[in-house]
């Protein structure tokens, strides 16, 4: 803090009898403050801006043809600090692997970010969502479908 | 039968619904303006810039539950927020809220009624409204309802005596009790101008005796927990504050009328420039509660005692010895 910024009541007591200055100062104070804008924000439908490395709700990211890159290889699972991941993985006939179920249990999540930095595909990442709610505990359990789409479940009120 | 019973009733329909009106977005500019005042927005969400949260309020008190405690004096306990309400209300019927016009050949008062005793009707009667906050407090059996009570009386006691010195001065200079001559007496000069020491002791202790801050001795909501009215639940409670709000509006009309020249103005018509004089002093009263903290509660009643009713005494005399001399 900047030393000019530091205000010292004691010594900015007035003498006895002085108390008309001080109290025109003070009601010249809040009028300014009326007639300038408020800093709060309305905030479900203004947010302040996230950082571009805000560790939010996660996403599983698609291709271009709209498939997991997700090859279901354990990583996140293994390195979750609070075992959030669960992942039961799947092997077609042409030997290529992808999660059959992904499942992040985001109550248990803690958002370290591990998940997105081990893992060698980019496919999960974590958004900016930070204001999800819902009325029962099960629905913070995110299967693939909620995965995909993180942004919808953003706070905007009603 | 016109003149006696139907323009009455009509007067007395459209003055009850206005002034109400005005009351209940009363409580919604005060919580706007409080909250520019502190740099954030106030009521938002209940229509345009919370413009339908009185009406919400107002609903939502009606359907709270009603709690009458077991210690309380039922009767009393009940005729409280019935006296506050009430009393504010009649003191509403004397204010003259513009100058008298003619409509289909009948002369048309803006003023229910114009009795000879107008000032001190006002004066007896606002004092009666604060039985309400005494009554309320000591029948709610509650400790903190009880000081409320005990503060609400110290403070009538003291403070009626130089609201009544300031409305003296102006007595004297009008020679009238009636509202309607102390309007007409200013159509020249304002008594602001003549009597600045009487405007500013009657704004002080008019504040007071209206409970608000920072003279809220009854409420004191960080000392008291908001004091008399501590144990009133749903629409009691919301009469409590109707009356509060009421009363308020009855004080800025009285400081219009017997300061700041009334329905005087030139341009707009008479009751426009009433009601904009009103809101100015609201807006002021309003302004005054964001600025100032609570006094002590001996610092108030030293503020009386020592300085504002000597002042007013003194400004009675001076009055008195320049209209001998002149």
């Amino acid at each position: 803090m900047d030393k000019s910024e530091i205000i010292n009541v004691s010594g900015m007591r007035p003498e006895k009898g002085k108390y008309v200055l001080p109290f025109l100062k003070g009601l010249a104070y809040t009028l300014k403050n009326f007639f300038s804008k408020p800093v709060t924000l309305q905030y479900p439908t203004q947010k302040t801006k996230r950082s571009e490395r805000w560790r939010g709700l996660h996403r599983l990211n698609v291709d271009e043809s709209g498939k997991l890159l997700c090859v279901a290889c354990g990583l996140c699972a293994a390195i979750c600090p609070p075992k959030a991941i669960t992942i039961i993985p799947y092997e077609d006939e042409g030997g290529t692997r992808y999660p059959e179920k992904f499942v992040i249990d985001e109550l248990r999540c803690i958002f370290c970010g591990f998940c997105q930095e081990v893992c060698p595909k980019g496919a999960i990442s974590l958004t900016g969502v930070y204001d999800y709610v819902d009325y029962n505990r099960r629905d913070f359990i995110f299967d693939i479908e909620k995965l995909k789409k993180p942004e919808t479940f953003e706070f905007k009120g009603k | 039968m016109i003149d006696f019973f139907i323009i009455p009733v009509i007067k007395v329909i459209i003055l009850f619904t206005v002034c109400l009106l005005i009351v209940a977005y009363t409580t919604w500019a005060e919580r706007k303006i409080l909250g520019h005042i502190q740099l954030r927005y106030g009521p938002m969400r209940v229509g345009w810039h919370g413009l339908l949260q009185p009406i919400a309020d107002g609903i939502k008190n009606f359907f709270k539950e009603e709690v009458i405690p077991d210690n309380a004096d039922k009767a009393v306990f009940l005729l409280a927020p019935v006296i506050s309400i009430s009393v504010a209300i009649i003191l509403l019927a004397i204010i003259p809220f513009g100058e008298p016009f003619t409509i289909f050949g009948k002369k048309i008062t803006l003023w229910l009624a114009n009795p000879s005793i107008g000032i001190l009707f006002i004066l007896g009667f606002a004092t009666l409204g604060s039985y309400g906050t005494i009554l309320g407090g000591w029948s709610s059996g509650n400790k903190y309802g009880y000081m409320g009570g005990l503060r609400a009386s110290a403070m009538i006691l003291s403070y009626e005596l130089s609201l009544a010195f300031a409305v003296i001065s102006i007595i004297m200079m009008t020679g009238s009790l009636s509202l309607v001559d102390m309007v007409s007496a200013q159509h020249g000069l304002w008594n602001v101008v003549k009597q600045p020491v009487a405007f500013f002791v009657f704004l002080i202790s008019g504040t007071a005796e209206l409970n608000r801050t920072p003279f809220d001795m009854p409420e004191a909501e960080s000392e008291l927990c908001c004091g008399y009215n501590v144990e009133y639940s749903s629409m009691k409670f919301a009469l409590f504050f109707l009356a509060e709000y009421t009363h308020m509006f009855v004080f800025a009309s009285l400081v219009t009328t017997l300061f700041l020249g009334g329905w005087h103005g030139p341009f707009l018509p008479g009751i426009v420039w009433f009601f904009i004089k009103t809101f100015a002093i609201i807006f002021v009263c309003i302004w005054v509660r964001a600025t100032f903290p609570r006094l002590r509660y001996d610092k108030v009643m030293k503020l009386e005692w020592k300085f504002l009713l000597p002042v007013a005494l003194a400004n009675v005399i001076v009055t008195g010895a320049v209209m001998a001399l002149v």
